[in-house]
């Protein structure tokens, strides 16, 4: 077995053009994250600039209104850009710079990735690219908006299904071409190895933050951490640091679409099987022939026919659960959660919500139950507008 | 003997160097792939690398991707190419390397693809997802079923990796030159000198070379480093361009003879 296994998912499917720069990446970040120097300058980014820690907030109106277990939000929505997603990007960026590297590219669904990406170029002075489907560009039109003025480029892509999947392959193609000057940062805790380590990492402070902060509040750890998982990197750094911790349920919430026995869904763990796509072994939604599945979410963070390989084994070993929530279930929970706690969540983040809804109930008031909340849900509005009918005008 | 090695033998004999050209199966049906294949042979393509249609082939550029498309569209699947091939293995013996990405045959089962491969006669399998750090995976059944792995060796592979590389290499090496390949300065050859040096030192296999470009200078140049030639997109589009079986045959095959002669 290759590198950066998780059981007999992971490794680096990758074309030999990206072999020698996933390796010098590997050396890099190896090198980095035992650096104090780099470390030190990561938190004060993470810190001062992007307003780290996130708030873990008692959600007392959801508690009693639900009538279960006690629910706290773990706040990523009021990182700066709006996002879990700029924690990873700081780490990356810096790891580029780091690295002499001038130019860095991106892929992304919603636009968050892409938005934080820009963000850091912008910061750093570097050149960015992102590459966004064209039926994401217009289901976040918002967000292009940002990524422009933020300096980046953003290239639509035509191919395929026009979603968050050809971005990926477009963005891999563009980074097997320029590889010399380039540096792939990529969004979540898929690809390639190093990136699903790398990334997880990156992300591991949100877990880290919760064990902290609810030790404090609490004095215990909680019963459940409830994450939405695309390619899961909002979810794996929420539940790295409680992996351990068995009496602590790791519970993922996928995209339904509109119900997993549709055609329409992106419930990879629910109805996927192992396949490899994007440098990495995984669960893969599957055509009968081999071909990846076209996947369907209400959400662009979601759309995503694969996972990442540290999910699929946590979901094999069953340390970590995995749920599957439709649209309408996470239009319901968005509409929930800014009407009784006046918090607008991301559509992405809403799936995590609707899963808590359904769980909270069930469970005794002696519980804790924490939701990450891995997005605002401001680039969102129009799209839940739209499904529920409002017409809005600018 | 594999017909690749067998194709090398006699190539050396005669002092030429090989031409390799690539289709997409089923682009747009299979019946005009068999035939392309026969009609490059004909017009001196040494082996041919067929594509296998995948929905998400991300080491491809724009022509190839909507070849893939076409070919998908219409229904192309494993189980059809190989049958295309059982029938094709009976017009010629010409060395068949199929370009593959490895979900392909994972999801087909890998001992059932290379039994397959085997008995339909293709007699390499291209993976442009499975570099040599993953190959550990499929050589049991390469292996078993005598069907060779053919490694790319890209311009940015260490020294080390290409030492890794050519212990595992059989058939030939599949290079990627220097990404600023189609300008052809001065420090492009340095890098194309630099990279077959390198190779040459390690290993004796037979090194051919890819290019997207068919411009004779271009072509000659390339001529100089490597034992063969591996067309790109250039047949594809050619194809692609041109409505009916016979033009697309005529078109392809009268490229395929203008490479073979520059080469």
């Amino acid at each position: 077995m290759s590198k950066g296994r998780f059981g007999e998912y992971g490794g680096q499917y990758a074309p030999e053009t990206l072999m020698s720069a996933l390796n010098e990446l590997e050396a890099a970040y190896n090198d980095a994250k035992n650096d104090p120097a780099f470390r030190e300058e990561l938190n004060f980014y993470l810190n001062e600039y992007a307003n780290r820690p996130s708030l873990l907030y008692y959600a007392k109106r959801m508690t009693e209104d639900l009538g279960g277990a006690k629910v706290y939000i773990k706040r990523e929505d009021l990182n700066h850009t709006g996002a879990h997603k700029i924690n990873n990007v700081l780490g990356q960026a810096l790891l580029a710079k780091r690295m002499g590297k001038k130019k860095i590219i991106a892929e992304t669904g919603a636009g968050q990735h892409g938005v934080a990406a820009a963000t850091a170029a912008a910061l750093f002075g570097m050149e960015c690219e992102v590459f966004m489907g064209e039926e994401d560009t217009r289901r976040q039109e918002l967000n292009v908006f940002r990524m422009n003025l933020l300096g980046a480029t953003v290239n639509s892509v035509t191919s395929g299904t026009k979603t968050l999947k050809d971005a990926c392959n477009e963005a891999m193609r563009a980074w097997a071409e320029h590889v010399c000057d380039t540096f792939y940062v990529l969004g979540s805790a898929t690809g390639p190895h190093p990136y699903p380590t790398m990334v997880r990492d990156f992300q591991s402070v949100i877990g880290k933050e919760i064990k902290s902060q609810m030790l404090e509040k609490e004095g215990r750890l909680p019963d459940a951490v409830i994450a939405c998982v695309g390619g899961g990197s909002n979810a794996i750094g929420a539940f790295y640091d409680f992996i351990g911790d068995t009496g602590v349920r790791l519970i993922g919430a996928e995209a339904a679409g509109r119900g997993v026995d549709t055609p329409h869904h992106a419930a990879t763990l629910s109805k996927g099987t192992i396949g490899v796509l994007h440098g990495m072994k995984s669960i893969f939604l599957q055509e009968d022939d081999g071909g990846i599945m076209p996947v369907y979410s209400i959400s662009a963070g979601l759309d995503y026919p694969g996972v990442g390989p540290e999910h699929a084994n946590l979901h094999d070993s069953g340390r970590a659960e995995y749920y599957a929530v439709t649209d309408s279930e996470a239009v319901d929970a968005f509409r929930y959660l800014t009407r009784v706690e006046g918090i607008i969540p991301a559509i992405e983040s809403s799936h995590a919500v609707a899963q808590a809804i359904k769980m909270v109930p069930e469970m005794s008031k002696d519980k804790i139950v924490v939701i990450n909340l891995s997005g605002r849900g401001d680039k969102d509005v129009y799209s839940v507008a739209k499904y529920m009918g409002v017409e809005i005008h600018e | 003997m594999n017909r690749i090695d067998k194709t090398f033998f006699c190539l050396r004999q005669n002092d030429e160097k090989a031409l390799i050209t690539f289709i997409t199966a089923g682009d747009p049906d299979l019946d005009t792939t068999a035939r392309l294949i026969l009609e490059m042979e004909n017009q001196g393509a040494d082996i041919v690398e067929i594509g296998v249609p995948f929905s998400d082939p991300i080491a491809e550029g724009p022509a190839i991707q909507e070849a893939n498309i076409r070919a998908l569209a219409n229904g192309t699947t494993l189980k059809k190419i190989f049958n295309a091939i059982c029938s094709l293995r009976e017009k010629t013996q010409i060395p068949l390397v199929f370009f593959i990405y490895y979900n392909s045959m994972l999801h087909y089962g890998l001992d059932k693809f290379f039994s397959d491969c085997a008995n339909a006669g293709v007699d390499g399998v291209i993976i442009p997802d499975l570099p040599h750090e993953e190959s550990g995976e499929i050589s049991e059944y390469t292996k078993k079923y005598g069907v060779y792995q053919i490694f790319m060796v890209a311009s940015t592979s260490t020294q080390e990796r290409m030492e890794a590389i050519c212990r595992n290499a059989a058939g030939f090496l599949y290079c990627m030159p220097p990404s600023d390949a189609a300008d052809m300065t001065d420090e492009f050859e340095n890098n194309l000198n630099e990279m077959f040096s390198k190779m040459n030192m390690i290993s004796d296999i037979p090194k051919c070379i890819y290019s997207d470009s068919v411009r004779t200078e271009y072509i000659h140049k390339l001529k100089k480093y490597s034992d063969g030639l591996i067309v790109g997109s250039a047949i594809t589009e050619t194809a692609a361009a041109v409505g009916t079986v016979d033009e697309k045959t005529g078109k392809a095959g009268a490229l395929t003879r203008k490479l073979k002669n520059a080469f």
